[in-house]
């Protein structure tokens, strides 16, 4: 039992030091030495590309509804949507999703509110991506149907040509990995930068 | 057409794993393995040990548990005293003491049921000694694994191995050089690895002010799954784009779940002697995993039953809980990769999956976790179930059955009658208590036959050292975090130790010479028999259960709670 014991917590130390903090460690230096970008977060001038934002106002295109709708800087709410990063515009917030299940009166209920916001913001036939919320709750990306839905919105805001509009979010199209690994999707932070950049509002 | 080619993909990549880890690990298992054998002696130098001293089953087993008592005092230290230690940038205070108890035992028997926001309740140096135990639990079930191997593989032998030399070698040969190289590729995708702390940034262009959390998550993210481990750094687990960026991650992700696994199988053919024995093994885990495949893929490709009600037609599926990047199918791929193993690591919201979805994700651990199951838990909770199949063979055609040569009987079949019965007798016992007070009927989010189902898919998955969970459930609470502590502990040791023990016991028995009366164990009809006892001990036992969750779920059309 003593020898047990003893080799026990050696073997405890050993690991701890070994496979935790040399690990770690190291991993962390291969890391920042080959890739530092995305090792600190993939974070541009507007933050991060992998973590989704808020978009309000019919002159941008629109992420999920992760932090829309029902879900608006309500992360108190019964239900445990309106998810953050750990703050976000002074709300402070964990990843997660709504959890709510497929029967459920809370779900269908917000699915209809959320149907009505996009009505609201001119988008008539919402995709299912924009109507549901995300796995993380910061979902960074939409297919490209659900941008291409937001076209007539975002066109009639800002005045430029559905076409162009059109072409930006097929050069925002990212493909699946190695063509078959997921699904298609566009970057809403990098989407919106390029929409700056038709508006003129950056370089 | 993309989900077709993942498969083809998922299981070239297996196949080679197979042939190549599989026999590997046996090499290693084996004594033949020396290319860090400069860090190997040192350590044996410390405990006191040395590969040519091995030790009976009961000495075998008695080091791991007093190994694995340790880890758990060790690891609920650490959470108590957080607030006064390192690498806390965030200044996140001590952990509860049930939650740290939890929390403990959680990831000391390969669980890693999380009743905790990862970002907001543990710090940098909490989060790395609970990776300790990523890397340490499964290398304990592989070497258990291999105990009930050698068991079939010596002959009139009282020793089955060295508990600390298997462990080592495990560690170093097979867990570390396979994590370290997962975790490059995760980091050169974009998973996060950094020490610096959360960033702050404005977004000039919508107002938006965000701190987001940020860690040594990469390389945490690839041994948890290659130890079919499941806890993540961030609350929505591999959901984050920060733990699971691309499509190309996700995949990496289910590979790595599956690998240790299903190569197992290889290493035990080649560990007895009969290449055949561990393909019949293989072929059960893989038509049971495929079946429950197909029913959660079909399930996950319709729409969400409030979203069709709400007027909106989907042609992508249930999108509710899930991630533009992965899609439909492939989370579902996902799901059952992690809930047929022991990992429960969720790359969507396994809540808002369609009743025959979440139905899919709970019978993949109600079977056992055998389809291909946990590193090492899986391959010998099938051999327990083989084992029975092996005895009711024999029943039916009138012979001592063997199995390898080994005769199998009475204290054999007690063991593995043992080892299969108290996973379902745990899970049932306890959720029907958690049903039955009010403590825990306060636990779920949903109501109707959902919240059944969470509090079942709780105690379900902590009972096989799952860690995935219905997320709607408020777990931490004294009562769930307690209740759930003795369902893990039963569900890992109290199978663990009877697998050991049947090693033992058969590790000392000789080799009958085969005759044609034998019943064969490595054919067409043996695979269906042992599928057979899995789904009958596994699936029916919980079939009640079922029909008061998803299966009411799904028949209530039009329905909602």
């Amino acid at each position: 039992m003593w020898t047990h014991l003893r080799r026990a917590f050696v073997m405890a130390v050993i690991c701890t030091l070994v496979f935790g903090f040399l690990y770690a460690l190291a991993g962390t230096g291969v890391a920042q030495l080959l890739f530092k970008s995305q090792a600190d977060g993939s974070i541009g001038p507007n933050g991060s590309t992998l973590i989704g934002q808020n978009w309000t106002g019919r002159d941008w295109f629109h992420g999920r509804p992760d932090d829309a709708g029902p879900y608006a800087a309500n992360p108190k709410a019964n239900v445990s949507g309106g998810d953050n990063p750990l703050v976000a515009n002074g709300v402070h917030g964990e990843s997660g999703a709504t959890n709510l299940g497929p029967r459920s009166k809370t779900l269908l209920a917000d699915t209809r509110a959320l149907v009505a916001y996009w009505h609201r913001l001119g988008v008539a036939h919402p995709t299912p991506d924009l109507v549901t919320t995300s796995g993380s709750g910061y979902d960074p990306d939409i297919s490209p149907a659900d941008a291409l839905v937001q076209i007539p919105m975002v066109a009639e805001a800002t005045g430029i040509a559905p076409v162009r509009l059109r072409r930006l979010i097929a050069s925002q199209t990212h493909g699946p990995e190695w063509g078959f690994l997921g699904s298609s999707y566009v970057d809403v932070l990098s989407l919106n930068e390029g929409l700056a950049r038709l508006r003129g509002l950056s370089k | 057409m993309g989900f077709l080619l993942t498969l083809v993909a998922l299981v070239v990549a297996l196949a080679v794993a197979w042939r190549f880890l599989g026999s590997y690990m046996a090499a290693v298992f084996e004594g033949r393995v020396r290319w860090l054998w400069w860090v190997e002696r040192p350590i044996y130098r410390l405990l006191g040990t040395s590969p040519d001293k091995e030790q009976s089953w009961k000495r075998y087993a008695g080091a791991l548990v007093v190994f694995s008592g340790m880890s758990i005092l060790l690891t609920y230290l650490v959470l108590r005293l957080q607030g006064h230690l390192p690498l806390n940038p965030q200044h996140l205070g001590d952990v509860g003491n049930a939650l740290s108890f939890n929390t403990a035992v959680s990831f000391v028997t390969n669980t890693n049921w999380q009743n905790y926001g990862g970002e907001t309740t543990m710090s940098y140096f909490s989060q790395i000694t609970l990776m300790v135990q990523q890397f340490v639990t499964p290398a304990v079930g592989i070497v258990a694994a291999i105990v009930v191997v050698r068991g079939f593989a010596r002959r009139k032998a009282t020793a089955v191995g060295n508990f600390w030399v298997d462990l080592t070698r495990c560690l170093l040969y097979v867990l570390l050089p396979i994590a370290f190289a997962a975790g490059i590729v995760f980091v050169a995708q974009g998973a996060v690895q950094t020490l610096a702390g959360p960033a702050t940034f404005h977004d000039a262009l919508n107002g938006v002010t965000q701190t987001i959390a940020r860690g040594p998550i990469a390389f945490m993210e690839a041994i948890k799954q290659l130890g079919t481990n499941g806890g993540g750094f961030l609350n929505a687990n591999s959901a984050t784009p920060f733990e699971n960026p691309t499509g190309l991650t996700n995949f990496l992700s289910i590979f790595l779940v599956l690998c240790i696994p299903v190569s197992l199988t290889y290493t035990f053919g080649k560990m007895v002697g009969s290449r055949r024995h561990g393909v019949a093994l293989l072929a059960v885990m893989a038509i049971l995993f495929g079946s429950v495949l197909a029913v959660t893929a079909t399930a996950e490709h319709q729409n969400n039953p409030a979203v069709a009600a709400a007027g909106v037609h989907s042609s992508v599926g249930n999108t509710e809980g899930k991630e533009v990047r992965f899609g439909d199918t492939t989370s579902a791929l996902f799901g059952v990769a992690s809930t047929s193993t022991s990992t429960g690591s969720a790359d969507a919201a396994y809540d808002s999956f369609t009743p025959m979805g979440g139905f899919g994700l709970l019978v993949g651990m109600m079977l056992g976790e055998v389809s291909p199951g946990g590193t090492g838990s899986g391959l010998y909770t099938l051999l327990l179930y083989a084992v029975i199949a092996v005895f009711i063979g024999g029943l039916m055609i009138g012979r001592t059955p063997e199995f390898l040569g080994k005769k199998i009987q009475a204290t054999e079949v007690k063991l593995a009658g043992l080892g299969a019965l108290v996973m379902p007798v745990t899970v049932l016992v306890v959720t029907a208590i958690a049903v039955s007070v009010a403590a825990g009927r306060a636990g779920p989010l949903n109501h109707g036959p959902h919240g059944f189902s969470e509090i079942l898919y709780a105690l379900t998955s902590q009972g096989n050292n799952n860690g995935s969970a219905f997320g709607g459930l408020t777990g931490n609470t004294p009562f769930y975090n307690v209740i759930g502590a003795i369902d893990m502990l039963l569900g890992r040791f109290a199978i663990m130790i009877p697998a050991i023990a049947l090693g033992g016991v058969l590790a000392g028995k000789d080799v009958v010479p085969q005759s044609l009366g034998t019943f064969r164990t490595d054919n067409t009809m043996f695979v269906g028999l042992t599928t057979g006892v899995v789904v009958i001990i596994g699936g029916l036992t919980f079939f009640p259960a079922l029909a008061l969750g998803p299966i009411v779920e799904q028949l209530s059309h039009g329905g909602f709670f």
